[in-house]
């Protein structure tokens, strides 16, 4: 089984993160660069399927620039055998419909029974790319799940919603998305960190894909208009109790959609 | 992952040092350090910080609060949290780092083993005790052990999964190692029956692994006093089985642990060893020489205590100083954050620059740990063996020291709060406090410093180390008028150190008593000068980068020590050259 696990690498949430008002893309050098919390969730689950399953092979693939190879190793020392990463300048600023079209390119070439990506990246917080990868190779997706459990032939899992908890399958090949209710990854061990040095990454292109520039920039792609910086906070509202401070407060719960 | 930490792993500046200071590409140059290059150092450092900040850090007030526990069944229970810390310890195999391939180590260089211990020791000193104590046990293992000894024990200590201790202490034994009682009787068939209490014992017994393994020194019967007539044995908490497994319980017990100052989750324990089966490590009668093998090592382990908890509370005194407003800075309009008055900085700027000088000088003697091991030279190798003996008991006790002053200061920024338990910063002074102790008080460094390292090769040897610091007068006169204070001030402050020793060496000889006296202010003016010089060498390589930022950071961090701290030094000469008069002018009863 080949288990390909999508790593984005993001800057580091417990930075400061800024929008460059220019390009309103994120600025990148702002934050020490790490793996999307989220994407190490996922490669956890498919590692200790790998640790159970003798034979299974774990994939990172990571699309970025060519300091995302920083996160593709981080990958392979906690446990991952190989990486894909796919580097283009022209991916630069790439949107959910330019990424997805690469990553499922990329997977096409790779090979996978089953892809593992996060519910939603970090800094993007657009959650839509697995469900446009899962449209353009024709698999099943199944998001959001808040656990899994894979077989040779299938994956399945909970989704929770507000209504009640969904159990939902399908048969291999597929693409789930993981959520914040899986495990903290492992910690990378020494060997880890050691082989890692050892194990292969496949660097990519677009054209090595097979994609070519006039396909990505024939395609509709997000345009930003314009940006504005986030405004300030301002000062909370105060409710002096005068006897009427539960309703007052229960008033404003209610227009601010609180409850 | 998301768990927050109080503790950054200063990675940064540690590979700076490694890189520009240190000469650390030179020990990745020496033959069997191939795989050890500089990139992938600090690959491992940035992961094995991360590991100490989100695994070993959290557990650290837990440690102070709880502490460890003596049960009535005679067990000892670590704090919450210690144990499963260790076994991710032992998973992700730092431990196994810096000791040889052929029993399951990383074959890394001793100065790297250092850094990850300084990382493990800020995140938790109680903690990293363990670790630490199991290294000591692995070195004398490592050098004087047989084959099947080292067969047996090495590998599952070198993982961590047996964990190690050191036993010299007994009620009449501290400094005075050579007067210990405990008995070894050989019972013909290779073992020997331990008998005897030892004190103090750091995780003497503990629940972190599943075997515990005691290094013990004790004396046969007929054996000579003093310290001639010591040797050393392992003496396992429970006998090994021929295949490896454990078996019976060896009759060595807790009677009972200390309630201390500080470092709670270490637990400190009397140990009462009633004929328990010990395994002689190399000959008998020659166990002070195993101990001298791994006094050097354990001695610059200690020093860096003091540094990694100096370092723990100095970044908590800095959050705290930024975030604390009181009162109006000269110029303010309203109030000022603490960090905005020249008393809070001067106490910021000593707490930094001490420990970037602490740091060079642990990283400096670790680097010659490496070559005195692994230069294909002989000479070479002789030489960085003499300057690690030398560097040893300053490192030790420069650090320590420093360690209990830099704590002090962290704890004073914070004002009322800093002596309020539950802020935190009173558990780095409490547990910092030990380290100027422990592994050979820090008297007992500076008379080592005098009375043995002075007279290495008849005084050649430390006179040719302040030429190597006098190297760099040349290199400062060329780097610029910013230089020039520093140098001024090294130039003065070597001239008095050497002056010093001079006079230890004109008077030590007939009148010993004169030498020991001013030792320790001695040992301090070394601590101050390798400091200062370190740093100058630091400003220039910083300079060197290109970087504007690091380039000035180094350089003020380097002309404070100089100019506010290093003049300390001359100051100190009239304490090395006053000689015992006063000392004993008074009678004891007048004390
Ligand atoms: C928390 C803790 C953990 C410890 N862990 C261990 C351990 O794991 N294993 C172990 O074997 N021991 C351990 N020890 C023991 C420790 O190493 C000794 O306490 C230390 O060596 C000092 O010995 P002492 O306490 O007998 O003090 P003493 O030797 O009585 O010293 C008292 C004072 O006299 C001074 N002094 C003594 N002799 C001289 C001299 N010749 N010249 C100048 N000054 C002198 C000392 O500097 C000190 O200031 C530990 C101790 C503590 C408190």
């Amino acid at each position: 089984m080949r288990i390909v696990v999508l790593v984005k690498q993001v800057p580091d949430t417990s930075d400061v993160r800024k929008l460059d008002l220019n390009t309103g893309l994120l600025d990148r050098d702002a934050g020490e660069p790490i793996v999307d919390e989220i994407n190490e969730r996922g490669l956890e689950a498919a590692l200790r399927y790998k640790d159970d399953n003798k034979g299974t092979e774990v994939v990172v693939l990571s699309m970025g620039p060519e300091n995302a190879i920083k996160s593709i190793r981080k990958a392979l020392s906690m446990g991952a055998d190989s990486g894909v990463h796919i580097v283009d300048d022209s991916l630069a600023g790439a949107d959910a419909l330019v990424t997805s079209l690469a990553i499922s390119k990329a997977l096409e070439r790779t090979g996978y029974d089953l892809v593992v990506a996060g519910n939603e990246s970090t800094d993007g917080n657009g959650g839509i790319v697995p469900a446009m990868i899962s449209e353009r190779l024709g698999i099943p997706l199944l998001g959001f799940l808040v656990n899994m459990e894979i077989t040779e032939a299938q994956v399945s899992g909970e989704r929770q919603g507000d209504d009640g908890t969904a159990n939902v399958h399908a048969g291999l090949p597929a693409i789930v998305t993981v959520t914040e209710r899986f495990d903290y990854a492992r910690f990378p061990n020494f060997k880890g960190i050691m082989t890692a040095k050892r194990k292969p990454v496949d660097t990519v292109t677009l054209a090595e894909l097979g994609v070519d520039a006039a396909e990505v920039s024939s395609l509709d792609r997000t345009e930003v208009i314009s940006a504005v910086e986030r405004p300030a906070r301002t000062a909370g509202t105060k409710i002096d109790d005068d006897g009427t401070a539960a309703a007052t407060l229960v008033e404003y719960l209610a227009t601010n959609r609180l409850v | 992952m998301a768990v927050m930490s109080q503790y950054q792993p200063p990675v940064k500046d540690i590979a700076f040092l490694l890189e520009h200071v240190v000469g650390y590409p030179d020990i990745a140059a020496l033959p069997g350090f191939e795989h050890a290059d500089l990139d992938t150092v600090v690959g491992i450092l940035e992961e094995c910080g991360d590991f100490m900040a989100k695994v070993v850090a959290p557990t650290n007030r837990a440690g102070d609060e709880e502490g460890a526990r003596w049960q009535p069944d005679g067990s000892v229970v670590t704090p919450t949290g210690f144990k499963e810390a260790y076994q991710q310890y032992v998973d992700a195999g730092w431990g196994s780092v810096p000791l040889p391939e052929e029993f399951g180590g990383g074959g890394f260089p001793r100065t790297i083993g250092l850094i990850i211990q300084e990382m493990m020791m800020s995140a938790n000193m109680a903690f990293s005790l363990c670790p630490l104590l199991t290294q000591g046990a692995i070195e004398a293992l490592l050098h004087y052990g047989n084959d099947e000894l080292k067969q047996r024990y090495l590998p599952k200590m070198v993982t961590g999964e047996w964990a190690g201790t050191m036993n010299l202490t007994e009620p009449q034994a501290g400094s005075d190692v050579g007067a210990l009682t405990t008995k070894a009787v050989p019972r013909g068939d290779g073992t020997y029956a331990i008998s005897g209490q030892k004190i103090y014992i750091t995780f003497g017994d503990h629940d972190l692994s599943e075997q515990i393994v005691h290094l013990v020194l004790a004396r046969t019967p007929g054996a000579p006093e003093g310290t001639r007539g010591i040797s050393c044995f392992i003496v396992p908490k429970f006998l090994v089985n021929q295949d490896g497994s454990l078996g019976d319980r060896n009759p060595v017990h807790t009677v009972s642990i200390e309630h201390k100052m500080g470092i709670h989750g270490s637990p400190t324990c009397v140990l009462s060893y009633e004929e328990a089966t010990g395994y002689l490590i190399g000959e008998e009668n020659k166990g002070m020489r195993i101990m001298f093998v791994m006094m050097n090592s354990a001695r610059l382990s200690v020093g860096t205590q003091g540094l990694a908890v100096a370092e723990l509370a100095y970044q908590q005194s800095l959050e705290y100083a930024k975030e604390r407003r009181q009162g109006r800075a000269i110029g303010a309009t309203e109030d000022s954050p603490i960090i905005d008055f020249p008393d809070v900085r001067r106490m910021l700027m000593t707490q930094k620059a001490s420990i970037a000088a602490l740091r060079a000088l642990m990283l400096l003697n670790a680097s010659y740990v490496d070559h005195s091991l692994h230069e294909p030279d002989e000479d070479a190798r002789k030489r960085a063996d003499e300057i690690v003996g030398l560097l040893t008991p300053i490192c030790k006790s420069f650090g320590t020291d420093l360690g209990n002053e830099l704590t002090s200061l962290a704890l004073q920024i914070h004002g009322g709060m800093g002596y309020i338990e539950e802020t935190g910063v009173a558990q780095h002074v409490r547990d910092v406090r030990i380290a100027a102790i422990y592994e050979g008080t820090n008297g007992i460094q500076a008379a080592d410093l005098v009375g043995r390292k002075l007279g290495v090769r008849g005084g050649a040897s430390v006179r040719e180390f302040l030429a190597t610091m006098r190297e760099v007068d040349g290199q400062l006169a060329d780097a610029g008028e910013q230089f020039a204070s520093m140098r001024a001030e090294l130039k003065t402050q070597l001239d008095a150190l050497e002056q010093a020793t001079m006079w230890i060496f004109q008077n030590g000889m007939s009148d010993p008593n004169a030498a020991l006296a001013g030792s320790s202010p001695y040992l301090r003016m070394w601590g101050l000068c390798t400091g200062a010089w370190l740093l100058a060498r630091a400003a220039l390589a910083g300079q060197a980068t290109g970087d504007p930022e690091v380039a000035e950071t180094q350089l003020v961090l380097a002309r404070f020590f100089a100019e506010q701290i290093l003049p300390q030094c001359s100051g100190l000469l009239p304490a090395v050259t006053a000689g015992a008069r006063d000392l004993f002018a008074l009678d004891a009863s007048q004390l």
